[in-house]
């Protein structure tokens, strides 16, 4: 069957007391695509999936399925399938009759719907659980249960609510290698929900970015990663988040602290004279060479060693960035940067190779490119 | 999910007064127990006695000898009364209980503009006393030519609405709306999705239902003596209320007759009972 696309158009979605979950959002996507909505909780992620499935009546704009406007249509008539958090399994029928429902609300024959859901169970490895119930099997079990029942349906579109949350972290990883290979193996249109960054960057052709209902950026992981339209984006995307401190552009240069870095080639920032928000990856470091890279010392309290690579964190001697834009990214990721610290300094977070010879309490010098620097604007947000 | 962990009993934590306090806890349950079972226990001794055994003064007492003569006495002027409740509480608790489920099911799954006005003014059917609308409710029977067996099961379902649906709705309203979402999404309708997937689901609100229909309808005096006209069609409540004859009480019949007026609302419950276990949502919900 040939893939389909979804369209978006002017998408809003105010529930009872005015809430407004989602907010004129228009999003296209494209036939065989597999697209992430990612947000922190509450973002209205959820509330948009449920929309495309028919779950929730739109306040205004428009639906389509391919060609077809879908707004008014009942979910039945949809033609999606979708996996939910809780993965909703029936829990009085076995595997088999819980893969087949839909093609049974559908009227397929029973040989013919035989026939998919062994095939279905075949890919998913579930042949042996077919006579079980729900309740006799574990966690992962029920959670490919549960995209068997979607996938047998061969649906326009695959609808995932946050499918892999209920896992434990190890299981997490197999399943989201398991979901690209079974999406390039399909081709079917799907749209994933997560709050989980990693997971939106590495499953997501393309990434939609969502907050208090309004769409951010909608883009390739790389591009989000790389270029972020605004301090939300920014701060959201990439883990551990980026380190943002207040600076001040003048002279062609960028200074915060004691680091004075001059503007990368053809800055839009070249000639302006104004308060800025800086923003470096904690990858965007190296430990200095002395190859005439602007430089900065840092004094690390802590150091982590993770195998492979270590991460160092210290303060850095300028006003920390307190936005509504960084505190709503960083509620989303757990606890990952509760603040321990004095207020009103910037605490960064570097990156460095395993052999970097660092040691909590021992200055070092750390080179960074300026090509890796992000300057926002300190009252919008956006991008600058 | 919590997983039950058995821990050898030496680990306990343990009070130094745990085995005592068990102890005592275990004769005032007793002791209760006893006490509540007192007229059960005069009713079967005195059923089983012999007719010439039977008075007041040896009420406390065992019998001589076990007698099933009462048993067999009583019977013919029961069976008649037995045979119409069956007939008429079978259904009408079967009834009511998969009217209250449907609405139990749309007042919480399903919802409809309006729904937490309607659900109130059912529940509101169950305070109204019944004496309050005994007249008119007679009143409209005989004019529908209702005033027989199924006119006294109508009665019985549509005044046990309120409680079967108060019962589905709170079970409804327990189970995750994700279920619902899925079945939708699989392709079925409101009425597919109540009979394939809430009604499975359900099994323990039917059990309570039923059993708690059931009750009401075999147990009911008033309706039955008030609605049905013909003596062939009176209830089991009504014959029992009639084996205790009008001038001298013979209490060993009445006893007997009452005992086995009650088996039924007994077995229903034993019946249903296994059904209350829990677990039927087992593996629904992630894990």
């Amino acid at each position: 069957m040939e893939p389909v696309g979804i369209r978006l158009q002017g998408v809003t979605k105010r529930f009872k007391g005015h809430v407004l979950a989602v907010d004129n959002v228009n999003l296209e996507i494209e036939p065989g695509e597999f697209m992430v909505l990612v947000g922190p909780s509450g973002c209205g992620k959820s509330t948009l999936l449920r929309v495309i499935a028919g779950l929730e009546e739109v306040s205004g704009g428009r639906v389509y399925l391919g060609d077809e406007d879908v707004t008014t249509k009942l979910p039945q008539h949809r033609d999606v399938a979708m996996v939910f958090q809780s993965y909703a399994l029936y829990p009085r029928m076995s595997v088999r009759r819980n893969m087949g429902f839909g093609l049974r609300m559908r009227r397929t024959e029973k040989t013919e719907r035989d026939r998919r859901v062994d095939e279905v169970a075949h890919i998913l490895g579930l042949e042996r659980l077919l006579d079980r119930r729900p309740g006799a099997l574990s966690g992962g079990q029920r959670q490919r249960v549960a995209m068997g029942r979607a996938i047998v349906r061969e649906p326009k579109v695959f609808l995932l609510d946050e499918p892999l949350s209920n896992l434990d972290a190890k299981l997490r990883v197999t399943m989201r290698a398991q979901l690209s290979l079974l999406h390039q193996r399909l081709g079917i249109t799907t749209v994933y929900v997560t709050h989980d960054q990693v997971e939106a960057m590495t499953l997501g052709q393309r990434v939609a970015v969502l907050r208090d209902g309004v769409l951010q950026q909608v883009d390739t992981p790389t591009n989000l990663f790389r270029h972020p339209v605004n301090l939300f984006v920014a701060a959201f995307i990439g883990s551990p988040s980026m380190n943002f401190v207040q600076g001040r552009v003048a002279n062609g240069s960028v200074n915060f602290a004691d680091v004075t870095i001059p503007l990368p080639a053809g800055s839009a920032l070249a000639g302006s004279d104004r308060q800025v928000v800086v923003g470096i990856r904690p990858t965007g470091f190296t430990t200095a060479t002395g190859d005439g890279m602007p430089t900065m010392k840092a004094v690390p309290d802590v150091v982590e060693d993770l195998g492979d690579e270590r991460y160092i964190h210290f303060d850095v001697d300028a006003p920390r960035v307190d936005t509504e834009a960084t505190r709503a990214a960083v509620d989303a990721k757990s606890a990952e940067d509760i603040l321990l610290l004095p207020e009103d300094r910037a605490r960064f977070t570097v990156r460095l190779p395993v052999d970097t010879p660092v040691t909590a309490g021992q200055p070092v010098t750390l080179a960074v490119s300026p090509e890796r620097l992000h300057f926002f604007d300190p009252e919008s947000g956006a991008t600058l | 999910m919590s997983a039950r962990v058995d821990v050898p009993r030496d680990l306990r934590i343990r009070s130094r007064w745990g085995p005592h306090v068990t102890t005592l806890r275990y004769l005032a349950l007793f002791a209760l127990v006893c006490l509540f079972l007192i007229p059960v226990y005069v009713l079967v001794v005195t059923a089983l006695k012999d007719p010439s055994q039977v008075s007041p003064r040896q009420m406390w007492q065992l019998p001589d000898a076990l007698s099933l003569d009462t048993f067999r006495t009583v019977w013919p002027k029961l069976e008649t009364g037995f045979r119409n409740s069956l007939v008429m509480a079978v259904p009408a608790s079967i009834i009511s209980s998969v009217l209250g489920a449907a609405n139990g099911f749309v007042l919480s799954k399903w919802r409809f503009p309006g729904a937490d006005i309607v659900f109130p003014l059912i529940l509101f059917g169950m305070f109204i006393p019944y004496q309050s609308i005994l007249i008119p409710l007679r009143q409209v029977l005989s004019d529908a030519g209702l005033t027989n067996l199924t006119g006294l099961a109508l009665v019985h379902i549509i005044y046990g609405l309120p409680i079967t649906t108060l019962i589905f709705r709170s079970y409804f309203a327990s189970i995750s709306d994700e279920l619902i979402d899925a079945s939708q999404v699989d392709g079925a309708g409101m009425l597919r999705t109540f009979a394939y997937v809430a009604v499975p689901i359900a099994l323990p609100a039917f059990a309570v239902s039923i059993i708690w229909q059931f009750t009401q309808a075999w147990n009911d005096f008033l309706f039955g003596i008030v609605v049905v006209t013909r003596a062939t069609h009176w209830p089991v409540t009504v014959a029992l209320n009639n084996t205790a004859g009008s001038q001298v009480v013979p209490y060993h019949e009445a006893m007997a007759a009452a005992a086995l007026a009650s088996i039924p609302t007994l077995l229903v419950y034993i019946l249903m009972g296994r059904f209350f276990m829990r677990g039927l949502m087992a593996g629904a919900l992630k894990g």
